[in-house]
């Protein structure tokens, strides 16, 4: 028997002693018969598991386009406390695509962390930032309270109490004639900075952005 | 490797043994009862003489089952009832109900439970069978884990049955949606949430779960789709797989259980 394990092994089945080998073949007809078949296969069988497979994941990669939505005349809100208004997320889907938001308008004395520009109304999100239940503003706390586990949060929406890992998410704001707009949703750290749209659950300081990166969904800002 | 000993050939229990009495045989004429129990026996021959089936039947029925065997061995069974159950369940609820986020799925329900003839209780035994299978899951893991029937040669069938532990989890978990009422919908938007506290790959699997990076029309019909026909089918073809590797290698004693060795292979006490 050939060595079949020399150094350098040649091309030709002709030299690699194969029973059959003429003169100049480097891949044998059985070779060549058996990955075509398979080569075949592979095509057959992604023609419909690689449409299948970009079906399944690719929501995760849809944003969907940034919408403004009108929820009252400027005469509704006040300075120094929230009106609660309901805002569709999601449309199409009926109740499970709304949210609540708490509008009130800027307050320079009030709002006056470095970051916390530029909004003439600041609209925040009841969506906890601890695992998503929705929030309430509670006026004689002066504090917004979720009912699932004890998160508690003060009038700019920083965390005070309970186990979320940063403030409430807030939605850019507009003015268009008398009405009062609230466009995408953006997160905040407890510095107020502002960042693309997180998840709850995510903290945002330090390590935090990185560790959980903005999806590819999710509008960046 | 050293040739094992070939067990002998699952034996039949004892009524089974003889050759039935040929009707006719001067026993008298036929009477129906017997008439009808050659019309079955003659059925099951032509599909036997046509599959072998028969040979299959006795080797996963009639198995030797260590001595000591007792009540706790019947609690992967009763899993695979609950399972059964669910599935039959499942198929008749999903007669009527519609995966429509805009409220489709919750008049579905309301349908099912107040209007259908049983419905209430077709309903009832989905949503308590599944409390009953995932804690008869968790006693038979725990009953194959402390009589140790886990070990060589039944590792794999232990791997096999914690993926089948996890595939059970997500039956739930995407279940529970398909009411589409207030605790349905929140739990729900709590559970993804705590997929993406996961550092680095947590978002992406939220996403992945939700149909995107908010709840939105797609997320409804994704968990029925998961709930229906992904996860059955990987569940009945790994407890398909989990029952043959028990027929195959057996079942173990209790831990209680000495073996009873020859004597002539014991040593001598001195």
């Amino acid at each position: 028997m050939a060595d079949k394990r020399s150094k350098h092994k040649s091309k030709y089945t002709l030299d690699r002693g194969i029973p059959g080998a003429f003169e100049g073949e480097t891949v044998t007809r059985r070779r060549f018969m058996t990955a075509s078949a398979h080569t075949a296969g592979a095509i057959a069988a992604s023609s419909f598991a690689l449409p299948a497979l970009a079906f399944a994941f690719g929501p995760i990669f849809k944003s969907s386009p940034h919408r403004w939505e009108t929820v009252g005349p400027e005469s509704m809100f006040s300075e120094n406390n929230y009106t609660p208004v309901v805002i569709t997320l999601q449309p199409g889907i009926g109740e499970a695509g709304k949210s609540t938001a708490y509008i009130r308008q800027f307050n320079p004395s009030i709002d006056t962390d470095p970051y916390d520009r530029g909004t003439p109304y600041i609209a925040i999100s009841s969506r906890c930032a601890h695992l998503g239940c929705p929030v309430r503003w509670v006026d004689a706390a002066e504090r917004f309270i979720c009912p699932c586990h004890g998160g508690v949060y003060d009038l700019l929406g920083r965390r005070v109490g309970g186990p979320p890992v940063r403030p409430l998410d807030r939605f850019y704001t507009r003015v268009i004639g008398e009405d009062v707009q609230v466009g995408p949703r953006f997160s905040v750290n407890s510095e107020l900075r502002r960042f693309s749209p997180r998840d709850p659950g995510e903290p945002l300081d330090g390590i935090g952005q990185y560790l959980y990166p903005s999806r590819p969904g999710a509008q960046k800002l | 490797m050293p040739k094992l000993p070939k067990l002998p050939a699952p034996p039949l229990p004892g009524p089974m043994q003889n050759p039935p009495p040929r009707p006719g045989d001067g026993n008298g004429p036929m009477t129906p009862l017997e008439g009808a129990a050659q019309a079955g026996i003659t059925v099951i021959d032509w599909v036997d003489e046509r599959t072998s089936l028969s040979g299959a039947a006795r080797w996963m029925m009639f198995r030797k089952v260590p001595k000591g065997t007792n009540w706790f061995y019947t609690l992967g069974s009763a899993t695979m009832f609950a399972f059964l159950n669910q599935a039959v369940t499942g198929v008749f609820l999903a007669m009527y109900y519609r995966p429509d986020a805009s409220g489709g799925a919750y008049e579905s329900i309301r349908y099912v439970t107040n209007d259908v003839f049983l419905g209430q209780f077709v309903r009832g035994m989905h949503k308590w069978g599944s409390s009953v299978m995932v804690i008869l899951v968790f006693l038979h893991m725990g009953r194959t884990f402390f009589f140790g029937a886990y070990k060589y040669p039944r590792e794999l069938n232990w791997v096999i049955g914690v993926v089948l532990l996890i595939l059970t989890m997500v039956m739930s978990f995407t279940g529970y949606l398909l009411p589409f009422d207030q605790r349905a919908y929140w739990a729900t938007i709590v559970g993804v949430n705590i997929n993406g506290t996961g550092p680095l790959i947590g978002p992406y699997l939220s996403d992945f779960l939700r149909g995107g990076s908010e709840f939105g029309a797609t997320t409804l019909s994704r968990f029925y789709a998961i709930h229906m026909l992904l996860i059955p089918g990987a569940l009945a073809t790994l407890i398909g797989a989990h029952l043959y590797l028990v027929a195959k290698l057996g079942t173990t004693a209790p831990p209680w259980q000495k073996a009873q060795t020859r004597a002539e292979l014991r040593e001598a006490e001195v």
